[in-house]
């Protein structure tokens, strides 16, 4: 029986994490995602988990810590947002290469500098080849959904890769809404206990974590996690149907919402699929047919499926949540025009930077990329691809 | 025996680098390091002691009746700390190769 | 019962194996075989490594020396990573997801520039939460992994790789930060500092507490290092004789606030009989630059006297 109740998204978190109890969640606070920990330690304090909660001095610890904790047998979670992804980074792609299921919210946030403490993803973007499995949520109850399977997807023998939940800082974080909660014993029952097969703390069983791993052996190692990757794919789709047979919600590797008939469309992650989809359902009052991808599984990226998804439309926009940089588009962008390419499908294609830094992006501005997007769609043609979605720019 | 080596193809590679057999780095042999050889002469060793810890390669075996053995050559790397350790000058160092 | 060394290397297995590939003559695989050693035989451990010589000669894929388990992430959290482990173990242990009657204790171990520098807040972190644990500092006072670069522990006037003795600046121009003093200031329940001297009962002893003294335990341990110092390898143990003799590196322990300086020298040689037979010291035997050799000498009184001072005060 699920239990409605009215939570936030950090609160939905935190609340997943407490009915998974894990062995050891070691955090360090941060804007937006410090309420993880604060809420989880209060968890601890009363005893309502067997968690040992290690309140580290950084983020760059929390990580440490936490793939102490994992390569020792333990079940070992953390939250962090922004900066504290980025000093985590280089102990990221660590937890990957040691083939350790960590679970990870993060709450995406702008990365400095300037400082800036609102939405985006650049944190996300910034870790987006570090071998995680990222998984994006549009609201509080895909959060809380989404970590509810982290584990079973990270631990599968044919994976073992962490997986990093990511949600809206800020929009989804921090706001209340209604969310069906399962029961604690039937979350600890779909999630499982952790069993792992070699572990640091096995006594009769001695081993050793994290060679000087030379050039005879690192190409091989990476080319294993890279398999790993692969697999996730059907795992992330077994565990998802697993999850509806439970729960009634389901999950894809992306949403399609109004897609299959639509002649544009937008593609983004996170919370900007709910505006989106209010947008959507208004042009189609007015004979528009728009449709949306929200994308869930970011990494592994799904290649064909997204390339598949979109082939029978006229134009489509890319909206980016993080400016790459580059002089050429942002990273969504990138590996959906690539996916394109590569399974021989041609879609004329624009790129949006938006929201950059907490910037509130409207239903006014989704509208304006539909009515571009028509016009792209009327002759085909695409000039500049590498766009911004409000940004204030000199008039003339 | 770690049956892993430079041709191991990637399906038989163990995941993240871990290893399972501790201690296997006694499979790895470093006499061939060595350019000076430390030569026990036992009959000078009065068995003090004063060089079983000192070895940085635990080249020097130690029995249960707690008397040094004859240096295990596999792993000497042939630095000298125990020659020099020596007050009975017991242990000469002698140029690898040259009797 | 009392320490006989023989009795602990003929009894005791090496938890610290043959075929690592650390130099000829290096000073830090003794004093890692001497602190394993000091575990109870039926004892498990679990040792975390700082990047560093130790961790790339002792676990280079796919052969590790370590007879006990072994965890490397980087080159600045050892103290983090080994907390981590820790937090499981007590996690597991008290849901009951772990043997009752088998013990783990655990080790992390560093250089000089993951404990001094780049590790030093992970360090102070684990040490503050009170993880029980040990974190043993094997000083060999540079960045030796990378080429003998100066640390925060290379002494006064060394030459180095990046403090090199030119013709305006003669090395290493800062004193040498004391870590040992750092770590008495997180009011933890043990911290030590030694090397392997004698017959190594000192650095053993020591291991013995800091591993079985529960909560967190700092060792700070010198391992010369014959490349970067710049001594023939067969010189290890006269050089740690020297360091000691000299007071450059004084023998003591801090247990709950209390100094023991665990040995004096009779007569205290002067400094200079450490530095002369280093090559990073040579400069400083140059006619004209007598004073470098005086203010080193200066520097080590000071200390010593402020050791001496310490154990007067807290033992009062």
């Amino acid at each position: 029986m699920s239990i409605r109740e009215r939570l936030s998204g950090n609160e939905a978190t935190a609340v997943a994490m407490k009915q998974i109890n894990p062995d050891v969640v070691a955090a360090f606070p941060i804007t937006p995602s410090t309420e993880i920990p604060q809420y989880f330690s209060t968890f601890v304090a009363n005893g309502e988990v067997d968690t040992e909660f290690v309140a580290v001095e950084s983020e760059h610890s929390a990580m440490s810590a936490t793939i102490g904790a994992e390569a020792a047998g333990a079940r070992a979670m953390t939250a962090t947002s922004a900066n504290g992804l980025s000093l985590m980074w280089e102990m990221i792609y660590i937890a990957s290469s040691l083939r350790l299921p960590i679970v990870m919210a993060l709450v995406n946030r702008a990365v400095s500098g300037p400082l800036n403490i609102h939405n985006d993803h650049s944190d996300a973007m910034g870790v987006r080849d570090a071998g995680w499995i990222m998984l994006f949520s549009e609201n509080n109850q895909e959060a809380y959904d989404n970590m509810l399977m982290a584990h079973r997807i990270a631990e599968n023998k044919d994976v073992l890769l962490p997986v990093m939940i990511c949600q809206d800082g800020f929009i989804t974080s921090h706001s209340i809404e209604n969310i069906q909660l399962e029961t604690d014993e039937e979350v600890r029952k779909f999630v499982g206990q952790y069993k792992p097969e070699h572990y640091l703390l096995n006594a009769d069983e001695p081993i050793a974590v994290g060679p000087l791993d030379v050039q005879a052996y690192l190409f091989e190692h990476k080319a294993q996690q890279a398999e790993a990757m692969r697999n996730a794919k059907k795992v992330i789709k077994k565990v998802a149907e697993d999850f509806e047979k439970w729960t009634g919600r389901k999950y894809e590797f992306f949403e399609k919402y109004k897609l299959d008939d639509a002649e544009i469309a937008i593609i983004c992650m996170n919370s900007t699929a709910g505006t989106t989809k209010a947008v959507v359902d208004q042009l189609r009052q007015k004979g528009v047919k728009a449709g949306l991808l929200k994308l869930r599984m970011f990494r592994p990226f799904p290649t064909e499926e997204i390339s598949e998804a979109l082939a029978h439309l006229k134009a489509v926009a890319v909206l980016d949540k993080a400016d790459s940089l580059n002089a050429a588009g942002g990273a969504l962008f990138e590996d959906v025009t690539s996916a394109m390419y590569v399974n021989g499908k041609h879609v004329p294609m624009v790129n949006y930077i938006y929201g950059i830094g907490g910037r509130d992006t409207t239903e006014k501005q989704i509208e304006s990329v539909y009515s571009d997007l028509a016009e792209i769609a009327k002759n085909g043609k695409v000039e500049n691809p590498y766009r911004y979605l409000g940004l204030r720019r000199r008039e003339n | 025996m770690t049956e892993i080596n430079a041709k191991t193809p990637m399906e038989d590679l163990t995941i993240g680098g871990d290893i399972y057999c501790a201690g296997n780095a006694r499979e790895f042999k470093t006499g061939d390091w060595r350019s000076m050889k430390p030569i026990w002469l036992e009959e000078k060793c009065k068995q003090c002691g004063l060089c079983f810890p000192v070895c940085p390669d635990n080249a020097i075996p130690v029995g249960k009746d707690l008397k040094r053995k004859d240096y295990n050559y596999d792993y000497c790397k042939g630095c000298g700390v125990c020659a020099k350790v020596c007050p009975f000058k017991a242990i000469e160092m002698k140029e690898e190769g040259v009797e | 019962m009392a320490y006989d060394m023989k009795e602990i290397v003929a009894n005791k297995p090496s938890r610290f194996t043959e075929g690592h590939r650390m130099c000829a003559g290096c000073g830090a695989p003794v004093v890692a075989r001497m602190i394993m050693r000091a575990l109870k035989p039926e004892d498990h451990a679990v040792v975390a490594n700082a990047t560093g010589c130790m961790e790339v000669s002792s676990f280079m894929y796919p052969y590790t020396a370590w007879t006990d388990s072994f965890i490397h992430t980087a080159f600045e959290c050892a103290g983090a990573t080994c907390a981590g482990a820790e937090a499981a173990y007590k996690s597991l242990k008290k849901q009951g997801k772990l043997p009752e009657d088998k013990t783990t204790k655990f080790i992390a171990f560093g250089g000089d520039g993951g404990t001094y520098d780049i590790g030093l807040q992970s360090l102070s972190g684990a040490m503050e939460r009170g993880h029980d644990m040990v974190y043993v500092c094997y000083d060999n006072g540079a960045y030796m992994n990378t080429g003998i670069q100066r640390s925060s522990a290379t002494p006064k006037f060394a030459d180095t790789t990046t403090s090199p003795a030119g013709k305006v600046i003669p090395g290493k121009m800062q004193a040498r930060k004391d870590l040992t003093e750092i770590m008495v200031g997180h009011h933890i329940p043990y911290v030590a500092q030694t090397l392997a001297y004698m017959n190594f009962k000192d650095l053993y002893e020591k291991a013995e507490k800091a591993i079985y003294t529960e909560g967190p335990a700092f060792l700070n341990v010198l391992a010369p290092c014959p490349r970067g110092w710049g001594y023939p390898t067969e010189d290890l143990m006269t050089i740690n004789k020297l360091a000691v003799e000299t007071c450059y590196w004084p023998l003591y322990e801090v247990v709950n606030g209390k100094y023991k300086i665990t040995y004096k020298p009779v007569k205290k040689l002067p400094v200079e009989e450490f530095l002369r037979p280093q090559k990073r010291f040579k400069h400083m035997f140059k006619p004209g630059n007598e004073w470098m050799i005086d203010e080193f000498q200066k520097e080590v009184d000071s200390r010593w006297q402020e050791l001496l001072n310490l154990e007067e005060i807290t033992n009062k």
